[in-house]
């Protein structure tokens, strides 16, 4: 979500230009059904797990993620989405608005939430995340499930499941679409 | 957007949608199990009441808090106002102990603008006299998009003492602007000297217009109308444009009934019809809060400018 934020926004203003694709679509599902394996593994089996996807590149994420645990448990996942616009600690600096209302489908207190999203970069967004569950209950673990992390970490905040780990530069972008990930960066129309 | 002051400052219909969006999300924000976000942490808001208010301003108080921006409530009564202290000095005072917002209700149209010329803090206006009350017409056009998934291509009649109505103006403004068809009904007394340029048809029947309206928005009566000789009492006003039991059946089974509040039970709308599943006056001020919420959050927070 960050980086859909910045790609809109100034200083980052203008339209994305991909470089170079650093992961396939079958990339991508096969580091979807490794991450899944992972989750069930860490949490042996299924139980309590509530997939978050962040808005807006987390919650496709996030449905397809449930989808393979749900293949590989034979039991399905309670899958939310959340918007951490409210949340962030840069309003005011930028222009922040929520991209979509959230939805939260069940009462959190007790529960492993895993916090999918598509890329990891400075933790802000992360940040947010963790600061808006704490109004849908106590969960008992709160995990963290990136595709891409990027590095250029501001918080003390890491990934419990990584697609790729992807060394970047600050000023790069990185994109994360049903195609594949692309890395490129922002030119100015 | 550096000011509320009337549903014009919106930008039309897209800036109207864009604060329903928002919305949206503040009615989700409602529903946690912590309804309270900390979006406006640090920012300070001011209640400037010259009129009596109580809904009003409780509505945007939790909507403040529920942003988690810190309030404070200078009520007029009270106040150095009594002393002869002017609006500017008043508002200028307020400003320089540090306030990010000031929302106004003035008994004279056109206070709001005049603060906003004084000050560089944000200003809402909460009702001018009998100008405008923006705030309202968004709730009550949020509220009829949530019941009829849209305002545009809706017939909206009007009903009651429309001159002296500021939610009127406001809401005429607001449904127009979104594309309904909107008929004011009222008994010429009622209505305002001059129609010219508004964008509504005009009826004094109002049996005529019921089964052809998606929403009846119903007025209150303000009875010192009737002192002034406006109407012959409140009975005949009953009569004519009350919305009674046996009218109520004259409306289609999805037309909705609305009310700005405080309603007048048996004078503009019969008890038991303001009970009716139809009615919406509860889901009205539900929604109030979450409308303020988005217009304080686009106000203080957003950094977008809807213009």
């Amino acid at each position: 979500m960050a980086e859909r934020e910045r790609r809109s926004t100034p200083p980052f203003g203008g339209v994305f230009v991909a470089r170079s694709r650093v992961m396939e679509r079958d990339d991508i599902n096969r580091a979807l059904w490794r991450m899944a394996h992972e989750i069930i593994e860490r949490n042996h089996g299924l139980d309590g797990v509530v997939l978050i996807g962040l808005q807006t590149g987390g919650v496709p994420l996030a449905r397809r993620l449930a989808e393979a645990l749900d293949q590989i448990e034979g039991h399905p996942v309670d899958v939310g989405s959340l918007d951490v616009a409210f949340h962030r600690d840069d309003i005011g600096l930028r222009p922040v608005l929520p991209e979509a209302v959230t939805n939260i489908p069940v009462d959190l207190t007790g529960s492993v939430v895993v916090l999918v999203d598509d890329v990891l970069f400075t933790g802000r967004t992360i940040r947010a995340a963790l600061d808006a569950l704490t109004s849908f209950g106590r969960p008992r673990a709160v995990q963290l499930a990136v595709m891409v992390d990027r590095g250029h970490r501001e918080l003390p905040i890491r990934p419990d499941y990584v697609g790729k780990n992807l060394p970047t530069r600050r000023d790069e972008v990185v994109d994360v679409n049903e195609d594949g990930v692309d890395l490129g960066e922002m030119v100015k129309p | 957007m550096k000011h509320l002051l009337s549903v014009d400052d919106l930008g039309g219909r897209d800036g109207i949608e864009e604060v329903f969006r928002l919305t949206d999300s503040f009615v989700e924000v409602g529903e946690r199990q912590i309804p309270k976000v900390p979006a406006l942490r640090g920012k300070t808001i001011v209640w400037l009441f010259y009129e009596d208010s109580t809904r009003t301003r409780l509505s945007f108080e939790q909507a403040a808090k529920r942003l988690s921006a810190d309030t404070m409530n200078f009520s007029v009564g009270s106040s150095s106002v009594n002393k002869g202290e002017s609006l500017r000095d008043t508002v200028q005072t307020i400003e320089a102990m540090g306030v990010d917002c000031i929302v106004v209700r003035h008994s004279s149209a056109g206070a709001p603008w005049q603060v906003a010329r004084w000050i560089e803090a944000s200003v809402v206006n909460a009702g001018d006299g009998w100008h405008e009350h923006p705030t309202q017409a968004l709730l009550d056009s949020y509220t009829i998009r949530r019941h009829l998934g849209g305002v545009a291509g809706k017939r909206i009649a009007i009903v009651g003492d429309i001159k002296h109505s500021r939610v009127a103006r406001s809401d005429v403004l607001a449904f127009s602007t979104l594309g309904a068809d909107v008929t004011l009904v009222a008994p010429p007394t009622l209505l305002p000297p001059s129609l010219d340029g508004w964008p509504v048809a005009v009826t004094h029947d109002l049996d005529a217009i019921l089964p052809k309206c998606d929403v009846v928005y119903l007025l209150r009566m303000q009875r010192e109308r009737m002192t002034e000789a406006l109407i012959p009492s409140l009975r005949e006003y009953t009569a004519g444009y009350g919305l009674t039991k046996r009218r109520v059946e004259r409306l289609d089974e999805s037309t909705l009934v609305m009310h700005p509040g405080p309603m007048n039970r048996g004078v503009e709308i019969a008890a038991e019809v303001a009970d009716l599943p139809r009615s919406v006056v509860i889901d009205q001020v539900r929604n109030g809060v979450a409308v303020r919420m988005a217009v304080l959050y686009l106000l203080l927070g957003s950094g977008v400018d809807l213009q």
